[in-house]
């Protein structure tokens, strides 16, 4: 056990720390190679053009946070504490988001309010190309991220705290604002803290409608492929890498003061049905759902159109991507090998990862050491973590470095990069486990491997599961990381939408992304029979 | 007693030399030495934190002593992880196979042994017939009580014939009447097979009515081992005593050997007291040791009490008695049986002569403890 965990270092070590110590110390280098100790960062803050970007940034995930999560919280407020009707496609339709590469819905704006667009006079003149389109797309990028964490957190109610205060005679507004606020309170907070991340550290929106707005992370892009500054690059990295681990830390403190706010006495809540509140809620889920919905469904018309917005006509056209990219549809199929190789490799490491972690009782100083390092990837931005790769795997010497330029430096960033909230889903469900099949199995003289395989990965399969499409979905999706490692063999849709945004083909951007979109909801489908099909037949043994 | 001494006469099955357990700062065990004999129905008893558990995990080999030795059928095994020791193990929470039948739960360990599948069942069976569950194969661990997936448990920890049997805590999941059900099972589970087993528990009625030696631990030490009888009758500290059904304390001072000064009144004790005169002591004695019938003036160790309060208490009543001339404060509980209460016609306030005789009380060093 205890070498399975010194492997896991090992291997973080490899795919994270180093990385980004090669980065730290790169952003203290100039260009020949040798140390300037903080000669960049003074450079770097000196230079109003490149310093306003963080104001820009800080800006714009505030203001994007401002807007989130009042919008988030009504509407988890609708799916957890109402009787609306339609709940389970309201929550379908917030989620779609979460499907699609983060640009989707700034192709769909650009079509909507860019220059052709048909709703342009909606802006009074001002252009969508720059904080206004930033702003709401990232809306509706981080939205459906805010809404998985407040229906978690307002989940969690205890009725017999509003019998209490209904006994005690408070109205509904003020039971409202002392119990049901305090009690999402930390939700709150937690769902703040990642919108914020998200938005911070996006590249994709900013690339494509930002304009001339720049921002953090197009910074990054610019230094390191526009001018072939590694070492700018790799100090506009660390900038960003900033407020993201602050973030991290914030919320960690916070999740260590929450105490438990289900008993195991509690009483859950069932909502009781009040038709105006209903209905109010209702119409605002009909609003904003249908916003969402109609952002999707913009981008698939516009890569259906011909020509945008003089031919109408429909067709199918713009899906051939050969014309748009030279890579054509093996962007798309790389993107898929990606995923997969993601997925599969990734639940094994990070299960087994999980396992070892959970269930060594000794070696405490390895198992700290290994689980700092498990959280750490949730506090690194991608476009940061591919920049670090960059610096490491092509660094001179380095016996790992044969995997740059590969799918496999694709695959190992991208279960790097996710694998903080695989970890921890895993962590959860080997937590509920009995904790002493181990034991058990010693003192039957069964092999630890056997026990794995015939009761615990049985027994946490929806978890496996649930992590591998999780994996799948953001490999497939994801842009910040890959924008600087793909190679020639190697691009992926996400990047493909970039170059083909770039050369003016946005119908083709557009179609592309779709297709992800169609992908990612394919598979997701997949994986809803297989759990519901697996739920029944678990249903003999589950907790009665 | 006859048994005891012949199974004394055999050599023990397990045993530990000097056992220490460090957590960090924290000693879970100091320096613990005992002898188990084959056969044997042993409880390890004591309250939390005791080191009972941590006891127990170290002869399974799950939680490896810091030093010391363990010896099992005069083979040592201090070193050996748990996979390669002889024993069964039952936890508290079962920890049954949720997603396996009772039937595969119970042929776990048999299916690693290689052996045929007919063999197996037949084993199977046999155990689930034994622990009295013997339809109860094609059913999961959820569909069945609380009781029942301990008996799996059980069947389980027993197929494939262990030399040895630990049980941590596996009644204390259970509800009242199912744990009173399963103690006689497991009694009569542990007669049939005559397997040496190991109980932890902090309940001291389970100790009291199945063990046929118990092992009273608190803070990482033995307090005591001996019969249920030898237990209750003679604890070794003061520590036993109270843990062990409930015990009055009296605070006293040496006289001369044999003889102790309670408050104003002089008592005489059997055994040979050390320390010596001048010294501070604790007196325990039952509540149920207290004589009130019959009591004559001229009998050694008689006391004037008043009866401060009076619990019922169905067959037994229990009396709060202050000492007279001691500032009023109820110093002794007795308990009287209802045929006491009612012919004496036993009422708050009256005054009573009572005895505590000498062979029942026992003594210990140091002023009583403050709870």
């Amino acid at each position: 056990m205890r070498a399975g965990i010194v492997l896991l270092i090992f291997w973080m070590l490899v795919t994270l720390v180093l990385p980004l110590w090669w980065l730290l110390s790169k952003s203290f280098q100039n260009q020949n190679g040798e140390f300037v100790g903080l000669a960049n960062y003074i450079q770097y803050f000196s230079t109003p053009a490149l310093f306003a970007s963080v104001w820009n940034s800080l800006f714009i995930a505030l203001l994007t946070t401002a807007i989130v999560l009042p919008l988030a919280f009504i509407y988890a407020f609708a799916l957890q504490r109402s009787c609306m009707r339609w709940k389970g496609l309201f929550q379908a339709l917030a989620l779609i988001p979460i499907l699609a590469p983060s640009l989707l819905p700034a192709i769909s704006l650009i079509y909507l309010f860019g220059n052709q667009g048909f709703l342009k006079e909606w802006l009074f003149g001002a252009s969508i190309y720059g904080p206004i389109g930033i702003v709401i797309s990232q809306v509706f990028y981080c939205f459906p991220h805010a809404l998985m964490i407040l229906i978690a957190a307002l989940s969690m109610a205890d009725s017999r705290l509003y019998e209490a205060a209904d006994a005690l005679g408070a109205s509904k507004t003020r039971m409202f604002f002392t119990v049901t606020l305090p009690g999402a309170k930390y939700g709150v907070i937690s769902a703040g803290f990642v919108i914020f991340t998200l938005v911070i550290t996006d590249f994709g929106i900013a690339k494509v409608i930002g304009g001339r707005f720049n921002v953090l992370a197009t910074d990054i892009f610019k230094q390191v492929i526009g001018q072939q500054n590694f070492e700018m690059g790799a100090v506009v990295g660390f900038v960003l890498l900033i407020p993201a681990v602050v973030a991290f830390m914030a919320d960690r403190i916070l999740q260590r003061r929450q105490v438990a706010l289900l008993s195991a006495r509690a009483v859950p809540l069932i909502p009781k049905p009040a038709a105006r509140r209903d209905w109010g809620l209702f119409a605002f889920c009909m609003v904003i759902g249908g916003l969402i919905f109609g952002l999707l469904a913009m981008s698939v018309w516009a890569s259906l159109v011909t020509r945008w917005p003089y031919n109408l006509a429909l067709t199918l056209n713009n899906y051939a991507f050969g014309q748009f990219d030279s890579d054509g549809w093996s962007a798309y199929l790389n993107s898929l090998e990606l995923a997969a190789w993601t997925a599969v490799i990734g639940t094994v490491v990070i299960f087994i990862g999980a396992y070892l972690l959970e269930k060594t009782r000794s070696f405490t100083f390895g198992r700290t050491v290994a689980q700092f390092m498990a959280m750490l990837p949730m506090a690194v931005p991608g476009l940061v973590l591919g920049l670090a790769y960059i610096f490491f795997f092509n660094e001179k010497g380095n016996p790992f470095g044969f995997i740059y330029a590969t799918m496999a430096i694709l695959v190992v960033n991208s279960i790097t990069h996710f694998y903080t909230v695989s970890h921890l889903t895993a962590t959860t469900a080997l937590k509920q486990l009995d904790a002493e099949f181990e034991a058990v199995s010693a003192s039957l003289k069964v092999s630890l491997f056997r026990t794995m395989s015939r009761v615990t990965v049985p027994v946490c399969l929806p978890a496996v599961l649930d992590i591998s499409i999780y994996l799948f979905v953001n490999a497939m999706t994801t842009v910040s990381a890959v924008i600087f490692l793909y190679s020639t063999d190697s691009k992926l849709a996400s990047v493909s939408i970039i170059n083909m945004d770039e050369s003016g083909f946005t119908a083709a951007a557009a179609a592309m992304a779709v297709t992800i979109v169609a992908t990612s909801a394919g598979v997701k489908i997949l994986h809803l029979l297989l759990t519901r099909r697996l739920d029944r037949r678990m249903q003999a043994w589950r907790q009665r | 007693m006859p048994e005891q001494q012949h199974k004394a006469d055999a050599p023990p099955y397990l045993r530990i030399e000097r056992l220490k357990k460090q957590f960090g700062t924290f000693s879970a065990l100091k320096d613990i030495s005992l002898e188990i004999f084959p056969g044997e129905f042993v409880c390890f008893l004591g309250p939390s934190g005791c080191g009972k558990t941590t006891l127990l995990r170290a002869i399974a080999g799950l939680d490896i002593q810091t030093s010391g030795r363990i010896f099992q059928a005069d083979r040592e095994i201090s070193n050996l992880p748990a996979s390669q020791r002889d024993f069964g193990i039952v936890f508290q929470s079962y920890a049954l196979f949720p997603n396996l039948t009772v039937s595969a739960n119970v042929g776990y360990g048999l299916v690693s042994r290689g052996l045929p599948k007919v063999e197996i069942n037949t084993r199977v069976e046999e155990l689930l017939k034994l622990v009295g569950l013997p339809d109860s194969g094609p059913k999961y661990p959820a569909q069945l009580s609380g009781g029942m997936q301990q008996r799996v448990a059980l069947a389980r920890a027993l197929a494939l014939s262990p030399g040895l049997l630990l049980l941590d805590e596996p009644l204390s999941a259970l509800d009242a009447r199912v744990r009173a059900y399963l103690r006689i099972e497991i009694r009569r589970l542990h007669e049939r097979l005559g397997v040496t087993t190991i109980m932890v528990t902090h309940d001291q009625e389970e100790a009291l009515t199945m063990a046929d030696r118990i092992v009273v631990m608190n803070n990482g030490v033995i307090e005591q081992v001996g019969t249920p009888v030898e237990v209750y009758r003679k604890p070794a500290s003061a520590f036993v005593a109270d843990f062990v059904g409930t015990t009055n304390f009296l605070p006293a001072v040496v006289v001369r050997p044999g003889c102790v000064r309670l408050g104003a009144v002089d008592l005489a004790c059997d055994i040979d007291i050390q320390p010596g005169p001048g010294n501070k002591v604790t007196l325990a004695i039952r509540p149920e040791d207290v004589v009130v019938r019959h009591v004559q003036p001229t009998m050694p160790n008689c006391l004037r009490v008043r009866v401060a309060d009076i619990e019922f208490l169905g067959s037994f009543c229990r009396v709060d008695l202050a000492i007279e001339g001691d500032a009023g404060k109820p110093a002794l509980v007795a308990d009287f049986s209802i045929n006491v209460v009612r012919d004496l016609s036993i009422t708050e306030g009256m005054d009573l002569l009572i005895a505590l005789p000498p062979e029942r009380i026992r003594v210990f060093p140091g002023a009583p403890q403050q709870p």
